[in-house]
This record gives C-alpha cells, structure tokens and sequence, in this order.
C-alpha cells in the first residue's frame, strides 16, 4: 500500500450500518453534529444538502447511500466527519464517529476478493483493529462523481 | 544593497513610464512638431534606462537606450517621425513590457530583442551622420558617473560640483523657465545607521519638490553606501529655499542641510567653461520654440511622486478582509433579526447604529477592492490605431469616464470584451472613409467609450458613429442561420434583433475578416460579461451609429437579492436579474403547450413554478389554473432580453446577503450561482436566472 513506512496511521473510526469504518486523520478537519441542512436540488440523490459550517457553506453526502447501503438513518450519535481532499472540502454523514486509532500500515491487507462488485472500488483496504475488521475507505474515489456514471453503466 | 524591495516600485514606475510613451507616441504622430511632446517621451525613455540599469536589467537597458538614441534623433530633428519609426518604437514598448511582465513573476529580463533592437539601431544611426549626437545622453552619463567618482573625497571638494554640458543645458533650461535652482548641501549625522535609506529618503523628498538634475554622489553611489556623510543634489523647483530646507529636514538624523541657490555661480562657470558647449546645446533646445509649453514641466515628477504616495497590500490580504467583513454582515443580520422581536429600546438602537456603521465599513472595504477602469481602457488607443491602419479606416477613439472604478476582479475580466466589442464597432460599424464623404459624413470615425457609475452599477457604453445595423440583413442572416424561425422573426422588436448579434454562430460581415466576423466575438462577449452578473444589450439607429450598453454589478461578493419561498424552501434571486414583483392574484396565466405564461408588459412570457422546477417536497401548489390561487406572488425576471415569470408562494423581501462559492464539489450542479448564509445561519441557494431560461 502506500503507506509502507513504518510510522503508524492514524485514523478516524466511525460506524456504518453496524460496520467499522476509517478515514485517515490528516484528512478531517473536524466532527461535527447534524446541523439544519439546505437541499440542493438537482443534484445526485447522496447529498444530503449543504450546510453551514462557521461561515462556510460545505456539501454534505450520505455515505451510507453512497456505499449503496441505503439511506442513512438519523440518530442522535448521527456525525458528520468534514474532510478535505485537496480540491474540495465535503462533511461526510456517518452512524457514529468515536475514536481515534493508529493501525500498522503493514496490517492493511488489499480488498479481499469476497468484497467484490461495484463498491470495492471504494475501499482502500481492510486493516484489522482487536477482533474486528475495519475498512479504510479510498475518499478520493468515495467522492469523485464521475466514478458513479462510470459504475453505473457497468450495472446496467 | 539588496534591490527587491525596490522591485515592486521598480515595476510600478516603469509600467507607468510604459504607459506614457504609448500614450505620447500615439499624440506625437499627430502632433510631429510638438517639443514638449518629445521631450516628455525623452524623459520617460531616459528615466526607465536609469532605472532599469540600476535595477541590474541590462537587457532591458540596453533596448530602452537604443529607443532613446531614437528619440534623441527626433527630438534634434535628425530624423523625422514616421509611421514606420512610430511601429518600431511600439514594438520595442511592447517587449519592454513583457521584460516587466517576466520581471514581475519573478524571472528575469532576457526576452529576445536583437531584431527591434537593430531596427531602432538603423532608424537612429541612419540619417545620424556620426552617431555621435544621439548617443549623447549616454555619454553624459558616462561623464556624470566619472565626475561622480573623482569628487569622492566631498568633504575637501565639497566647493562644487562639476556639471556636465547636458546638466548645464538643463539648468539652463529650468532657468529660462523661471525655476529655483538649488545646490542642496545634506550632511547626515556620524551616528547615522541607515546612510543608504536616509539618503534616498532626502532624494525622494526633493523629487516632490521638483526635478532632481545631479547628485553627488551617484544614486547609485548613494545605493551602494559608497559614500560618507555629504550628499550635494542639484534641483530644479518652483519652491523657495525654505521650503526645500523644511521639507528636507522631515528626514531623520541629518546633521546639516544647506541650501544655496546655484543659479550665479552656475552662470559664472558656464562663461568660463565650455562656451561652445552651452551654445550647441541650447541651440538644439531652442530649435522647437514654445519653450512656454514647458513651464510645466516639473510638476510632472512632483504629481506622480504624490500619487504614489500609497501602500502595497497584496489581494490576498484584502480578501481576507472581506470575508471577515462577509462573516459580520451575516451577523449583522441575525442582530437585526434578534432586535426586531425584542422590546428592549437600546438594544434597538445600538443594533441599528452599528448597522450603519457596517453599511459605512462595507462601502470602504469594497472601495478598496477598486480600480479605475483607466488601466483597462489604457491599451485600446494603440489597438484602435493598428486597427484603423489595418482596415483602411480613419476612426478617432474619445475615452471618457477613464476614473471610473470597479471591483477588481471585474476589472481583470472586462478588458477582453470590451475589445470585441471595439473591434467590432470599427469592423462593422464604422464606415470607409469615402463612404462616409458621400454620406456627408466626417471621413473620420468616431468611437466613444465612456465609463460611469450610477447606483449599485457601472456602465461602459462603446458607441460608434457608423452605419448602425441594418434590421434585415440582421434578420435574414438569424433565420439563414436557425437561430430564430421565420415566422418568429417579424415579430421581433428593433432590441431583440440586435441582441441577435450575441448569438452563438451568427456573423454579419459579408466577407470573414481577421478582425472580427468569425462569429465567435459577441456570443464570448455576454457569457463573459453574464458571468460577471453583468448585461449588455444595443441601441442602433441607421446611418446614425451603434451602441454597446455593458452593466456590471459594482461588486460581486456581496450583493442585494430577493427571497422567495416556497414549501419550506427559500431562495434567493439577484436583484440584478429582477424586472418586478407581482401577486399572483393580479396576474392571468394561461397555459400555451402545457407551459404555462403570463402577459408580461404586452408580451407572453413563461412563467415556471419554482414548487415543480426545483422539485421541492411537500404539498403541490393549488392548481395554476384556479382563479383563486391567490396567495402566491410572481416575480418577472430578466435574463439578457428574455423575461420568464418565476412563480413562489411567499416573497420574503430584500436583503444583502454574501455570495458563498458552492465548492468544487458541487460545481456541475445546474441551477445556482452559489450559496448564501442568514442571519439565522440557514443556507439559502442563489438561484441562476440565465440557467433556469435554458430549461
């Protein structure tokens, strides 16, 4: 993987649909709660709206629907994980957001095969924490619409 | 001594230098005869070889002396002015400002220059004879330079300064002008720590008062610290010696300033020097007469000294600024909202006060984002001269309005419409010459552009005396075309078939010209200026003349909009784009081909119920066609020349609300011009009228 030095990565956990999820921490810049959200009509059916972050008006996705796991539903441990990837800076909505981690690069395995079909692409690798998997998303692609045509026409 | 703390002075001083010439170049074709004419362009030619030989930018030094040799030549009539000689000196200009344009991004000055540098070197040495006499201001300065080093021991010869034949000319000249010549004598103190700095700083102060005509040392000299306590300059000023002494003694830690009047002694070392010398030279001074014109002359250097008494703040900075600002006006609005629904009377008045005082502040900070639109208009005298070369036609361009100021970021975008649209104009508006003597007109075009500012906008007009536009030929090349049908087109008014200029693929000119007519100049024209929030529209009437209308917004951060709701949505829509607010109840839609329309002011304009077209959720609206549908309102807005009604069911009012960019993210959504906060901290979208017409 990329990250092959030895010093540890840190990331971000947070919940989706009872799986365990992660974002590096260098690129979040914050959590925050669900605040009252603007609809953007036109717009794919996974942003949930744009809202305002202390001034800035930041899109947020459901990255429940975007995974293709169905809408998110709302709870009061509902987060949103603001992240900036370079371009732009987008608010992530997720299940929950609890800790902070560091994982061994080296534990990161390649997506397994069993994942398979359309959403792998968005995975950058599964990395193990205690007992339980975690999966560390490719934000990059998560984010970039035209990968969404693109998976779109496959399915059809 | 480091010099880039001088760079960005540097390239300031020399775009304006630049920019003189051009101007100057332009009125000496006209005006051959004029010697103050010439010897301000000698000026800026010699003050911009100073510098940017002092700056260390040989290249560029050496191509501006070789257009000073040129101007020498002229200016002693040894050549006379030729179109030919005028082209040549342009060029040279034009590769003078891409050495400051590489200069300024930090690179250096080699641009390649040997074929205009030997074209002026033929021009100038051609009818020179010796070559001798134009390369004189260089060989004064070589003489100054020396005369500078052997009188390095000041203090022992601080008696007096040897002048050369040039300077003395110069004197000469400022005398018979009436001008004060002074020997100004500053001694700094033992203990001063920055020679360098308070050295330049008295020369700066006397080049307020008036032409500095001779140092000693050399500002060179003076830069590189060689030298130890004296500096003597030699000025020429309209003051009086107390005023040169007070001004100079402004200047810290000096120890001594002396002001003599340098005039008689000067007079008496002329007798005994160089007789021959004076006489040649005042000779070649006198030869273009009107010596009256030049009386002037100094406060030239003294006015742009003064102008440029400002600070540099980067962009940067002041967007900082502005977003700050832009944070508090979203407060500001949620304090009036909180004040609004309260009893307590101060907190009513405080809130009101400081929404003054923010209206005030915002002024000022978006002053400060403006410039006049000088800079821009600047370059189109030259473009309108290689034009009308260019096209056999004699068209004379009358700016107006060049102080006009606009947000910057407007400013940077306009320069290249505004030149279609001149192009144009002279293209196809303006007239050959003996078409024009047959029609009794003048052979000689005229191109007005004026700049003015009227309320929240500023227009540009670019208005031609030519043929204006023809109708028909408009007309029968749009149906030629498709872009309107023919059965559409009768019915079009004198407005909207102008406005088919600005159609995409259509082109009037019967035969394709490189200047324009290639059908691509107008189309770029208003989606640029529609970008910037700005319209343009057109007036012609035949045989009379045409002209451009550009509006553009004064700013583009902060801006007054409509909210319109509908459901448990609130947009907001630019009061540039609103044409009027109606109530529902007041207006009879009908329903043509499933879309519905209203009569809009004798015309049948579509109306679009922002509830279907943005798909907002939530109960459907009455049916439209209802007579009672009462209590929703309409608002008629204007993109280009079309009207469209946007029906909503509540307009909350007029506010000031900040644009906020959507982010990269969301950029291929359709629809919105960006996002904005309230005061409650809701986000509301900015809808995008020229969008919602494309739907």
């Amino acid at each position: 993987m990329e990250n092959s030095g030895t010093e540890t990565l840190k990331v971000v956990l947070f919940q989706l649909n009872h799986e365990t999820f992660g974002v590096p921490v260098d690129q979040v810049l914050s959590i925050e709660r669900v605040p009252e959200m603007t609809r953007v009509p036109n717009t794919a059916e996974y942003v949930s709206g744009v809202m305002n972050l202390r001034g800035s008006v930041i899109p947020v996705i459901d990255v429940s629907l975007r995974l293709r796991m169905g809408r998110i539903k709302e709870t009061k441990d509902t987060r949103i994980i603001v992240v900036d990837v370079g371009d732009f800076q987008v608010g992530l909505m997720v299940g929950s957001a609890n800790e902070v981690i560091d994982i061994d690069p080296q534990s990161i395995e390649e997506t397994p095969d069993i994942v398979g079909g359309a959403e792998a692409r968005y995975i950058r690798g599964v990395a193990k924490k205690a007992d339980n998997l975690l999966i560390l998303l490719n934000l990059k692609r998560v984010l970039n619409e035209e990968e969404v045509a693109e998976i779109k026409k496959i399915k059809v | 001594m480091d010099m880039s703390q001088y760079l960005g002075v540097f390239i300031d001083e020399a775009r304006e230098h630049l920019q003189n010439l051009n101007d100057k170049l332009m009125e000496l074709e006209d005006r051959a005869e004029d010697s103050e004419l010439m010897n301000s362009i000698f000026r800026s030619a010699h003050t911009l070889k100073g510098s940017s030989g002092q700056m260390g930018f040989g290249n560029m030094m050496e191509l501006t002396h070789k257009m000073e040799n040129v101007f020498d030549a002229l200016r002693h009539r040894q050549i006379q002015v030729s179109s030919a000689i005028i082209d040549t000196v342009f060029e040279t200009l034009d590769l003078l400002e891409a050495m400051i344009d590489r200069i300024e991004q930090g690179e250096d000055d080699s641009v390649d220059v040997s074929e205009t540098a030997a074209k002026l070197q033929r021009i100038a040495g051609g009818s020179d004879g010796g070559g001798k006499k134009s390369s004189k201001p260089a060989v004064s300065r070589r003489e100054q330079d020396q005369a500078g080093a052997s009188l390095s021991h000041l203090e022992k010869t601080a008696a007096r300064v040897r002048l050369t034949d040039y300077e003395q000319a110069v004197i000469g000249q400022a005398l018979e002008q009436k001008l004060n010549v002074f020997d100004v004598s500053v001694t700094l103190r033992q203990d001063c720590m920055m020679k360098a700095v308070r050295a330049l700083m008295v020369s700066n102060a006397l080049e307020e008062l008036g032409t500095i005509i001779k140092s000693i040392p050399s500002t060179q000299e003076i830069e590189q610290e060689a030298f130890d306590r004296q500096i003597i300059f030699v000025i020429a000023t309209e003051k009086g010696a107390s005023d040169v002494r007070s001004s100079v003694l402004h200047v810290s830690e000096l120890e001594d300033v002396e002001v003599q009047a340098a005039a008689s002694e000067l007079d008496e070392r002329k007798k005994g020097d160089k007789e021959t010398a004076r006489e040649k030279q005042a000779g070649s001074f006198s030869k273009g007469g009107e010596r009256g014109d030049q009386v002037q002359k100094p406060k030239k250097p003294k006015r742009r000294v003064a102008a440029a008494k400002t600070i540099r703040v980067s962009l940067d900075r002041l967007d900082r600024l502005m977003n700050l600002f832009e944070e508090m006006i979203i407060d500001r609005s949620r304090l009036e909202r909180i004040a609004s629904s309260s009893d307590d009377f101060a907190l009513k008045e405080a809130v009101d006060a400081m929404s003054r005082i923010s209206g005030q502040l915002q002024e000022t900070v978006l002053n400060l984002r403006m410039e006049t639109v000088e800079q821009v208009f600047n370059r189109f005298p030259r473009m309108v001269r290689q034009l009308s070369k260019e096209l056999g036609k004699k068209v004379n361009l009358v700016i107006s309005g060049a102080e006009t100021e606009l947000d910057r970021t407007v400013l940077d975008e306009i320069g290249d419409p505004l030149m279609h649209m001149i192009r144009n104009s002279m293209d196809h508006g303006i007239e050959q010459p003996d078409v024009r003597r047959k029609l009794g007109k003048n052979p000689t075009g005229t191109l007005n552009m004026r700049a003015y500012h009227s309320g929240n906008h500023v227009f540009i007009e670019i208005e031609d005396d030519g043929a204006g536009i023809n109708r028909e030929k408009v007309l029968a090349k749009a149906v030629d075309k498709g872009i309107v049908s023919a059965e559409g087109a009768g019915g079009l008014s004198d407005k909207e078939v102008y406005h088919l200029l600005f159609a995409s693929g259509f082109s009037t000119a019967d035969k394709i010209s490189d200047i324009s007519g290639r059908g691509v100049g107008l189309d770029v024209v208003e989606s640029k200026i529609n970008a910037l929030s700005g319209t343009v529209t057109v007036d012609s009437s035949p045989g009379q003349g045409t002209k451009f209308t550009i509006k553009l917004p004064l700013t583009l951060s902060i801006i007054t909009a409509m909210l319109i709701q509908s459901g448990d949505e609130v947009y907001a829509i630019p009061i540039t784009s609103i044409e009027e607010t109606a109530l529902r109840r007041q207006v009879q839609v009908r329903s043509v081909h499933r879309q519905n329309v209203i009569t809009y002011r004798d015309k049948v304009v579509p109306l679009v119920d922002l509830r279907d077209f943005l798909k907002i959720p939530g109960k459907t609206s009455e049916p439209v066609h209802s007579e009672d549908a009462g209590s929703g309102s309409i608002v008629i807005a204007r993109h280009g020349n079309q009207c469209f009604g946007i029906e909503a069911e509540q307009l909350i009012g007029y506010q000031d609300i900040v644009i906020k960019p959507l982010g990269n993210y969301l950029k291929r959504v359709k629809g919105f011009s960006g996002a904005t906060i309230l005061g409650d901290g809701r986000v509301v979208l900015i809808l995008d009228c020229q969008s919602m017409i494309k739907v």
